[in-house]
């Protein structure tokens, strides 16, 4: 049966449910506009660990467990875990799912991570090569930055535009069968680069890709924006959010009314995040926590999540390239 | 060719409209942070400096001293987790004076004991510090070769 659509899009035929989340956050996510659509929170950064990307790993692991807890099971029901982070080679990923012993597949698509995981999981059950899948992704402030910045006790000033990546991770079971909001439908991203080489506007590198899957979503699903109750886009932040909503505009369509990015719904204006969150976990831990949960309270009712990254590596900035960004559409429904 | 074009004036068009909607810094506050903080910094160098010279230190042993005690406190301040909350605000106000070269490198050297003391502290302590000894030292050659040369 044909479940490809138009160019970049798929339709499922038996759309999988996403039948459990969990979502856990830092201290300054705990604090921020969110607090209360959290399942776990962190007193600090570390959790009595001895570095933070073990504490990104301890993170992983736990909302994977969680969520498949909350699906009415366990990790024994869990065919394959589809999950990504944002460290060098996966670090955090790899060393979390050591102690999962489940079949598992990595995935790097940067801060789009989630929503990849998403559509991989929906793919693969909806494929019949699986009944329960887990999608997951994470993210840490410290080990980012120390990666792909500065060393954290630096003294250096961020830019208004700059964007604080989140403490955090999300975790969604997807399976067969169940009670939930289905995956209807998905628009795989293509790599659109529009020249932005400053590592620290990634929101605005960001925007030209998700209008692209955006407006190819529509052009092959036929689903106006007004289709759904809302449109998240991954971690754009403030500057990239705008952007967003006027080269929308230049295409003739105004989604004012039913956008949001996710990197804005994160951080309180005074907890000094500038232009917003990033990170994977920016979409994994609103999708997971607040978005999941209005919609199981029938608050939402059709969403599109559009997960963003920013394919760039401390190398190749160095190097003076500019920034490659992906966006990636999964259309979740009840 | 023409694919090129066509990518370039995208390009040029979106970079545009980012100038648009791009953020400004706010400049007057920052300068007046970096300008205060700056100030204050190289007021407390100077009150140690007199100090030293008090004591009766010869102007070169004085100045010495003094800079050790800066770098000793900036190096404090940063194992304190307060150099880099003042850095977010004055910006070259506290990069600038001695303290802030002891915050370059103590911040890598804590960031990367984790890794041990001969990957981690030992190789990435001079990560930013690095360039600026560098071509500090370059700078200092030219300059001593031109004043070499007038001799």
């Amino acid at each position: 049966m044909q479940k490809t659509k138009g160019k970049q899009s798929i339709l499922f035929a038996n759309p999988p449910v996403v039948t459990g989340t969990a979502n856990i956050g830092g201290p300054m996510e705990g604090q921020g506009l969110l607090g209360d659509y959290f399942d776990h929170l962190m007193e600090d950064n570390l959790h009595d660990l001895s570095s933070w990307e073990k504490c990104e790993s301890y993170m992983l692991e736990q909302v994977i467990k969680t969520a498949a807890q909350k699906s009415g099971g366990d990790m024994s029901d869990i065919d394959y875990v589809f999950a990504g982070d944002l460290l060098n080679q996966l670090m955090s990923t790899h060393f979390a799912l050591r102690s999962l012993s489940r079949p598992f597949i990595g995935l790097y698509g940067a801060c789009s991570t989630m929503a990849l995981s998403m559509i991989m999981g929906a793919i693969t059950v909806d494929g019949g090569f699986a009944n329960k899948v887990v999608g997951a992704a994470s993210s840490h402030h410290d080990a980012a930055e120390r990666q792909y910045r500065f060393p954290t006790e630096l003294g250096v000033q961020r830019p208004p535009m700059a964007q604080w990546t989140v403490t955090g991770a999300g975790a969604a079971v997807i399976a067969a069968a169940g009670f939930g909001p289905r995956i209807t439908a998905a628009t795989i991203g293509k790599i659109v680069d529009l020249g932005v080489k400053d590592p620290n506007s990634l929101g605005p590198a960001m925007a030209p890709a998700a209008v692209d899957t955006l407006w190819q979503h529509i052009q092959d699903t036929g689903r106006q924006p007004a289709y759904y109750d809302m449109i998240f886009t991954g971690d754009l932040g403030s500057v990239g959010k705008t952007l967003v909503i006027e080269m929308m505009k230049e295409k003739g369509i105004d989604i004012s009314d039913n956008y949001e990015d996710c990197g804005c719904m994160i951080y309180k204006e005074e907890q000094d995040a500038h232009a917003g969150a990033s990170g994977c976990a920016s979409s994994a831990v609103v999708f997971c926590g607040y978005i999941y949960q209005m919609m199981t309270e029938l608050k939402l009712n059709k969403i599109l999540l559009i997960g963003t990254g920013s394919l760039h590596s401390p190398t190749s900035y160095q190097q003076k390239e500019s920034i490659p960004c992906i966006a990636h559409a999964v259309a979740v429904e009840i | 060719m023409s694919e090129n074009i066509r990518q370039q004036m995208k390009e040029e068009a979106f970079q545009q409209k980012f100038n648009q909607v791009k953020p400004k810094p706010p400049l007057l506050k920052n300068i007046i942070w970096a300008f205060v903080v700056g100030g204050f910094i190289c007021t407390i160098g100077q009150f140690v400096l007199d100090y030293f010279l008090s004591l009766g230190m010869g102007k070169k042993e004085a100045a010495g001293s003094a800079t050790a005690v800066m770098v000793f406190l900036g190096s404090f301040f940063t194992g304190l987790g307060i150099y880099d909350e003042l850095g977010k605000r004055a910006g070259a106000g506290s990069i600038v004076p001695i303290t802030g070269f002891a915050n370059s490198i103590v911040a890598p050297a804590m960031e990367f004991k984790r890794e041990g003391y001969i990957f981690g502290v030992g190789a990435k302590m001079f990560v930013i510090a690095g360039p600026v000894l560098v071509y500090g030292m370059v700078t200092a050659f030219i300059v001593g070769l031109v004043y070499w040369l007038r001799q």
